[in-house]
């Protein structure tokens, strides 16, 4: 370090700051130079981080902590404050059946998205990482859905799979077999909306798996073939482990996204209301329905914070991961 | 190959080592795959645009071809009736909706690449107390979601007449978690610890070393997270949706407004999907390299 520091500037660096070279100062602006750079080095990495801090703090952490407040209260809108009714919003919101059946299909859409998802990832991953020709035009291929609005995705294939006239249906009924109720049904409706889903993101995390496997290192396969284990051997006992943190990095994330989904739900069909059983109806769509549909602040606080500490428990699991990647991370700086 | 019946037999030996070349090679980095590997891919990039041609194929028909039996495969003419009438509906206001998407997102993008490359230096490269707990916090933000602060958000943003402005889905988008977070990885192994020294005994200032050392360094990272940035502020609904106008809409908002009648026209809506996706599909054709590459850097710190 000191040597480094006493070295004379590699030339690139002196050509960008030309006008402030050591040898045209005198002894006392260095003193002073010297006070003012130690301020400078001790203050300015908080200054660089503080628009972010800020910034959260403002949109971010105030929101939070505020939707605890008004979660405990009757909220007036028109006054602008409110009651305080302890926990009674809580106890309205888990005791309406809807929320269950809200609960019920975020997590019934959120299995259907992520598990086919993950495996057709894992499988296209394999072979985009075959030595194909062309790579870099079947890795845009593969992510080209991601560019595409949700809110788009989800007008398509509501159309898609229409009940009556959709193309899936008359697909089916080319195949002989009887037309699907892709919106009056709510398994089906959650398989349909499971769909954009995976339309949308599957050549994300396949590009992400794919990067994952290129990481691998190619003689463990040569190892294995000369062992004699076949491709699919090797996939297996080389490939799957080796993806393991990656995978646990797509779960976490997947996870979060997921159960707030809300885009694909509300526009499945043009009221937007989740169906007319709620086949469709997720918490977040339920939320923005007690928000903005019947303006009631506290009742929409308090699922708020519900939906927020059915996440937490996985967002905990989503800070240790990190937490040591940002530690491995540090152990290389020192 | 009749060229190699004259050569003499020198070059044969040239094409016996090359054979062996690419036999290493072969091994190392395997034989090319087989038709098997090529139709599952075909098979993939097929699903990925054939919802594109189911657009295209249903919005350039008319209100009656989704219910045709005999529809046909090949698009009608009325395409470009079709997004007219989307671009001429005055509850979508699309010329507004696609200004705003291009203003929002871009500046949402500039904002978000210079703070968070400003943040990601701090972290990366300047030491100070407690740096490494703040950057757990930011981490952790990422994990919290925009639901929990929706309703104070909105409060907010009432009580300061902002709502209905497009200034109410910038301000909070101006910086990001992610971004801090992506710009420090970068960082930390972009820029060699005796640059920042040399810039230092220059007598360089702190922010003058960051603007000279640290922002032509982080210019391949900057691009990409500007990328993903823009294309994440444009695709977003859920904030945009509630605290929007109708009159004054981001593309998505308007094209949920698209849908929003009674009787609805699946060729005019479909028409309007295709359109509003132009802009992001000429992006893609332009950057879709930087896009997978950005995508591929990020797994493998990630």
């Amino acid at each position: 370090m000191t040597s480094t520091a006493t070295a004379p500037p590699p030339p690139d660096i002196r050509s960008d700051a030309p006008d402030t070279g050591p040898s045209a100062r005198t002894p006392t602006r260095l003193a002073f130079g010297q006070r003012r750079t130690k301020w400078d080095m001790k203050l300015s990495p908080y200054l660089y981080i503080s628009p972010f801090f800020i910034l959260f703090i403002v949109t971010g952490l105030f929101p939070i902590g505020y939707t605890a407040v008004i979660s405990f209260m009757d909220w007036d809108l028109v006054r602008g404050t409110g009651e305080f009714i302890g926990f009674d919003q809580y106890v309205y919101v888990l005791t309406q059946p809807k929320f269950w059946i809200a609960l019920r299909n975020t997590f019934s859409i959120f299995l259907l998205s992520s598990v086919p998802q993950l495996l057709l990832a894992i499988f296209i991953a394999a072979m985009l990482d075959q030595n194909i020709r062309a790579k870099t035009f079947w890795r845009m291929g593969v992510l080209l859905p991601y560019v595409m609005a949700p809110v788009a995705v989800a007008l398509i294939f509501s159309n898609m799979f229409g009940d009556k006239y959709g193309l899936v249906n008359t697909l089916l009924a080319d195949l002989g077999i009887p037309a699907v109720p892709w919106h009056s049904d709510a398994f089906a409706s959650h398989i349909a909306i499971a769909t954009m889903v995976n339309f949308r993101w599957t050549g994300y995390n396949t590009l992400i798996l794919l990067a994952a496997m290129q990481a691998i290192p190619r003689d463990y396969y040569e190892a294995a073939a000369i062992d004699g284990a076949n491709k699919f051997r090797q996939f297996l006992a080389i490939t799957v482990p080796s993806l393991r943190p990656t995978l646990i990095f797509v779960i976490i994330t997947s996870t979060i996204g997921g159960l707030q989904i809300f885009d694909e739900p509300r526009m499945y069909d043009q009221y937007g209301t989740g169906g007319a059983d709620s086949q469709w109806l997720t918490i977040t769509l339920y939320l923005y329905d007690i928000g903005w549909g019947q303006w009631n602040f506290g009742r929409a606080a308090a699922l708020a914070w519900i939906l927020f500490l059915i996440i937490l428990a996985i967002g905990v699991i989503n800070l240790l991961v990190t937490r040591r990647l940002v530690r491995d991370e540090g152990s290389v700086r020192r | 190959m009749t060229a190699t019946k004259s050569i003499p037999p020198a070059p044969v030996d040239d094409r016996a080592s090359d054979a062996a070349t690419r036999r290493r090679a072969k091994a190392v980095r395997g034989s090319r795959p087989g038709w098997f590997v090529y139709s599952a891919l075909a098979i993939v990039l097929g699903s990925a645009i054939f919802p594109f041609y189911w657009s295209f194929l249903i919005g350039s028909g008319d209100a009656s071809t989704i219910r045709d039996p005999n529809m046909s495969w090949w698009p009608g003419g009325n395409f470009l009736d079709n997004a007219l009438s989307v671009i001429n509906d005055p509850a979508v206001n699309f010329w507004r909706a696609l200004w705003n998407s291009i203003f929002s997102s871009g500046l949402i993008a500039a904002s978000v690449v210079f703070f968070s490359t400003l943040a990601g230096w701090a972290f990366a490269k300047l030491r100070f107390r407690g740096g490494r707990w703040l950057l757990v916090f930011v981490v952790a933000t990422m994990a919290v979601p925009m639901q929990l602060g929706v309703v104070p958000l909105y409060i907010l943003f009432a009580d300061l007449g902002w709502t209905g402005n497009i200034g109410a889905i910038i301000i909070p988008a101006l910086t990001s978690a992610f971004g801090v977070f992506w710009m420090t990885q970068y960082l930390q192994q972009a820029v060699p610890d005796e640059l920042i020294e040399a810039a230092r005994v220059d007598g360089a200032s702190s922010f003058r070393t960051f603007l000279t050392v640290g922002m032509p360094a982080a210019r391949p990272a900057a691009a990409m997270l500007a990328l993903f940035t823009f294309v994440s502020a444009w695709n977003n609904f859920f904030w945009p949706f509630i605290v929007l106008d109708r009159n004054d809409p981001t593309l998505p908002v308007a094209l949920s407004l698209l849908q929003s009648n009674y009787f609805v026209d699946y060729s005019i809506v479909l028409a309007g999907v295709l359109l509003s996706t132009i802009p992001l599909l000429i992006l893609f054709a332009f950057a879709g390299k930087q896009l997978v590459s950005g995508i591929m850097a990020g797994a493998v710190k990630g």
